[in-house]
């Protein structure tokens, strides 16, 4: 496993492309950041005269139907489009992981487990955030918590495939046969192991909670329209495309170049990945 | 084979019975009251209770839970409360617009992604190969409603040489010519989906590239072209097929997008709208038919699966 | 008939580029079988890939040397080429017989695919032609066994099934790479006695390629020994057992047990075979040998010969023949 940070930067120096992705993601972060540095109108400033104004000197990404600058609510919108995925990873390998290991440990629990999760896989992931919104109340917390559960399914099945494999190799076995602990076996044992997939899985569920959170935005069930979200802004200024249709280009490109970034880094990172796991990880949950 | 066929279905009909109770419960968990949606703040508490009655709101919820099931298994999956029609009859007037733009979305998925992926994987290492693979990646990373979008302002409001919304049926005046509609729909559905079989087919081509028969096909003396499409094609497509689940399943999620961004008069559509409108009954009736559909799809494509592998045991 | 002279196999390109194969050499007559041995990683498979002409480029390729078949030059030329251009035919069979046949093809389709491009004919005749060899590898009920899937066979039924579509390549040549490492012992002799027979009755040499100098015994009439990517030792069959030259020779038939000395342990040559590029100096073999001097370490050793057909690279031979 990855000791030290060097064979990380090997690996992208190899990559150019995964390299350039993984530095537009700092570059968000930094902006996300600063963004209260970065701009020069407040995001939710309001200039009748100037509305869907284009792209100038003073409103680099022109203004929205308010008047308001879309470069400002596009830096900002980084906030957001970085806590939804945050948010969504962290919850997604909260849950999944421990359902994973615990099905494979177990078997008889795993069963009943990934039974549910089979269950819950029958039913389209949009369509079950959705649900979920309308159950839970709409805001940005219910949408992050929507998408997790969604990613909680391929999540679990992933952590249940690779501890699976971990624990018939012989290593576990002998742990197993002295006597060792089971918290001891997931600690010493399938953890480490499981580093690698993880990391690999959390970038592509990273950028399909982007996606999936601006098409929650697009239909009006995501994050509260008052927030300035990539989605939002696409929502609201679908109308004016005829008129203005920068309005719609920055914030798609930004979300397009969020996701597309992540996927490149994940998928450098599982091409170095060990082959016995790269199959588990396919780049399909979307 | 029969047996085979046999165990899988019941484990499909235990899944959607598991699944019948869960949207049952997520419906009711969902606050707000349907009655009030449909008689307005101002009905007076006998109205109210009438139609309680009526709709059969007032009993307990296991019994309402049976009382569905009881119904949906003689075919009658309710009444719309918005649209006051019988929810089969709504589901059927959506279908034909979502069937044919899911068949239409999957005619390009196959005919792009699975050739495009041959070429990548045929290219391996070289320009071709990097720059189709990142094409790829790219088209898995934009929402499909945004590509929509853009595809409406180009070929439709500046070009206007393809219609930009609605659907009219094809047995309706203009019959086949009426496809041209979900032109741009299947095009924009099909864009991240077909990105993932390229890539899936590329992968699992250059998997079974390296194995042993492969070798011993080349070993014939048989022409390059014949080793690619007989001994690794054959065996790649495997993968791809048992895809094709999950495929459809990403498929559907992206149809309620696009249906929305195109107008479409399709079930996409209507469950967001009848989400929107607390419509119980529809979204009740509409996600058991997704869900069975998606199924059924897993179904077919296991055992069709087993018919291309002669591996599996066909107890 | 089957010459391959001064074979360089490398890898890697620029500074990283390394010599697997270096100046390998040897001769594969009609009728004759030559045991090619060594221990794994000695460089004999991609030996054998590279007269197939079916080195995994570009990781590999062929840097220098020549194969020629009956006067045509085949270097780097792969199997379809040699068709084309109506070289004679070099056939191969795997170790792994589990993996090496198509597992979604039946077997009848894969040996009749051979048969239309070596013979021309299709349809019935070359169905008829893929049954004929399949009992001539003595599978019984062939004719039914044409439509069967790789997995419904045992090993060694499949292990007959590849050198039943090597041989509708109508070889020159048969190259046979541990073909029986992976099979049950009592499978082991009947797939090597066949190998023998078919030599015979298709007119065609056998390079086999083995680690087990007891299956060379049996089976070969020369046997070349290889280490660390080249030749070592080559010599007929019984002037090499019975006078071994090279230290490594002697080693490797220390390791074959012998029935008649009962459960004598038999000894093993300590260290481990030196990975490509890792010696460029002096015997290859040197960091192993008992013999060894520190001359071995520096110069590469010249040529000992014993008798015309015998010879070996060694500093200090076990037994000096006649310089």
């Amino acid at each position: 496993m990855t000791r030290s940070l060097r064979p990380f930067f090997d690996l992208f120096a190899t990559r150019p492309l995964a390299m350039l992705g993984l530095v537009y993601l700092v570059v968000i972060i930094v902006a996300a950041l600063g963004a209260n540095v970065l701009v020069h109108y407040p995001p939710e400033q309001i200039e009748p005269i100037n509305r869907l104004s284009p792209p100038s000197w003073e409103h680099w990404f022109g203004t929205d139907h308010f008047g308001r600058d879309t470069f400002s609510r596009v830096i900002y919108g980084s906030r957001l489009a970085l806590l939804i995925g945050v948010g969504v990873v962290s919850f997604a390998l909260a849950t999944g992981v421990p359902i994973g290991i615990l099905s494979a440990l177990y078997p008889r629990l795993g069963r009943v487990l990934m039974r549910m999760v089979d269950v819950m896989m029958a039913f389209p992931s949009l369509l079950m955030a959705l649900g979920l919104i309308v159950i839970l109340g709409q805001s940005v917390a219910n949408a992050i918590l929507a998408i997790g559960i969604v990613y909680l399914t391929t999540t679990a099945r992933i952590t249940y495939g690779v501890s699976l494999r971990l624990r018939e190799e012989t290593y576990v076995e002998a742990a197993n046969s002295m006597g060792a602990s089971t918290f001891w076996i997931i600690r010493k044992h399938v953890l480490p192991n499981m580093i690698s997939p993880l990391l690999v899985q959390a970038s592509f569920v990273f950028a399909f909670a982007q996606l999936g959170a601006a098409s929650l935005d697009f239909l009006g069930l995501g994050a509260p329209p008052e927030v300035p979200s990539w989605g939002n802004m696409l929502a609201e200024s679908r109308i004016y495309i005829t008129r203005a249709p920068w309005l719609l280009f920055y914030p798609g490109l930004m979300i397009v170049l969020t996701a597309f970034s992540l996927n490149l880094v994940g998928d450098a990172l599982r091409d170095r990945m060990d082959p016995r796991f790269r199959e588990m990880l396919g780049n399909r949950g979307r | 084979m029969l047996f085979y066929v046999l165990r899988r279905t019941g484990a499909a009909l235990a899944t959607l019975a598991a699944a019948s109770v869960v949207i049952f419960v997520f419906i009711h968990l969902i606050p707000g009251d349907p009655i009030y949606v449909l008689l307005g703040d101002e009905a007076t508490p006998e109205q109210v209770e009438a139609l309680r009655t009526r709709l059969g709101l007032d009993r307990s919820i296991v019994t309402q839970y049976f009382y569905w099931v009881g119904n949906v298994l003689q075919g009658d999956l309710g009444t719309s409360i918005f649209f006051q029609d019988p929810v089969t009859l709504i589901i059927r007037d959506g279908a034909e617009t979502s069937i044919l733009l899911a068949c239409v979305t999957m005619v390009w998925i196959v005919l792009l992604g699975v050739p495009v992926g041959v070429l990548a994987a045929t290219r391996h290492g070289t320009w071709i190969d990097q720059g189709l693979s990142g094409i790829a990646m790219l088209l898995a990373s934009i929402p499909t409603f945004w590509v929509g979008l853009y595809l409406i302002l180009i070929f439709a409001a500046n070009l206007g040489w393809l219609p930009s919304s609605g659907y009219p049926s094809i047995f309706e005046e203009g019959g086949l010519s009426n496809l041209r509609y979900l032109l741009l729909p299947s095009l924009t559905l099909a864009a991240p989906n077909a990105a993932l079989i390229l890539r899936l087919t590329r992968a699992s081509m250059l998997d079974v590239a390296k194995e042993d028969y492969v070798r011993t096909a080349r070993s014939k003396g048989i022409r390059p072209q014949r080793v690619v499409i007989r001994h690794i094609l054959r065996n790649a497509l495997l993968a791809v097929v048992s895809a094709f689940g999950f495929t459809f399943a990403a498929l559907i999620s992206e149809a309620v997008v696009t249906e929305t961004v195109f107008a479409l008069p399709g079930i996409g559509r209507l469950v967001v709208q009848s989400i929107l409108r607390r419509d119980y009954p529809v979204i009740q009736g509409v996600i058991l038919v997704i869900v069975c559909l998606y199924l059924i799809i897993n179904l077919l494509v296991d055992i069709s699966y087993r018919y291309l592998d002669p591996r599996v045991e066909l107890e | 008939m089957l010459t391959v002279r001064n074979l360089v196999v490398s890898g890697g390109k620029g500074a990283s580029r390394v010599d697997i194969v270096s100046d390998v050499s040897f001769e594969i007559e009609r009728r004759k079988v030559l045991g090619l041995v060594g221990e794994s990683g000695s460089g004999k498979s991609i030996t054998s890939l590279a007269v197939m002409g079916l080195l995994p480029h570009p990781q590999l390729w062929v840097r220098g040397g020549s194969i020629e078949l009956d006067g045509a030059d085949i270097t780097e030329e792969p199997p379809y080429l040699r068709v084309e251009r109506g070289h004679g035919g070099v056939s191969m069979i795997f170790q792994e017989p589990m993996t090496s046949l198509n597992p979604v093809v039946p077997i009848g389709d894969q040996i009749v695919e051979a048969v239309r491009v070596h013979d021309g004919s299709t349809g019935i005749t070359a169905r008829n032609r893929a049954q004929e060899l399949l009992e001539m590898v003595r599978i019984p009920d062939a004719r039914l066994q044409l439509t069967a899937y790789p997995h419904e066979l045992s090993g060694g039924m499949r292990q007959r099934v590849m050198i039943a579509i090597a041989l509708a390549c109508r070889p020159q040549v048969l190259i046979a790479d541990e073909p029986t490492t992976a099979l049950d012992v009592t499978v082991q002799m009947q797939v090597l006695s066949l190998i023998r027979e078919l030599c015979d009755t298709f007119d065609m040499g056998v390079l086999f390629i083995t680690h087990d100098l007891g299956v060379v015994s049996e089976l070969a009439d020369s046997v070349s020994v290889m280490y660390g990517g080249k030749i070592v030792e080559n010599g007929p069959v019984e002037r090499l057992f019975n006078v071994p030259l090279h230290p490594y020779t002697s080693g490797l038939m220390n390791c074959v047990p012998d029935p008649s000395a009962g459960h004598r342990r038999f000894q093993t040559i300590p260290g481990q075979a030196p990975k490509p590029g890792e010696i460029t100096k002096g015997c290859r073999f040197a960091p192993r040998c008992r013999h060894a001097q520190a001359v071995c370490t520096t110069d590469t050793p010249a040529k000992v010969v014993d008798g015309p057909l015998h010879s070996a690279q060694c500093h200090f031979p076990i037994a000096r023949g006649a310089s």
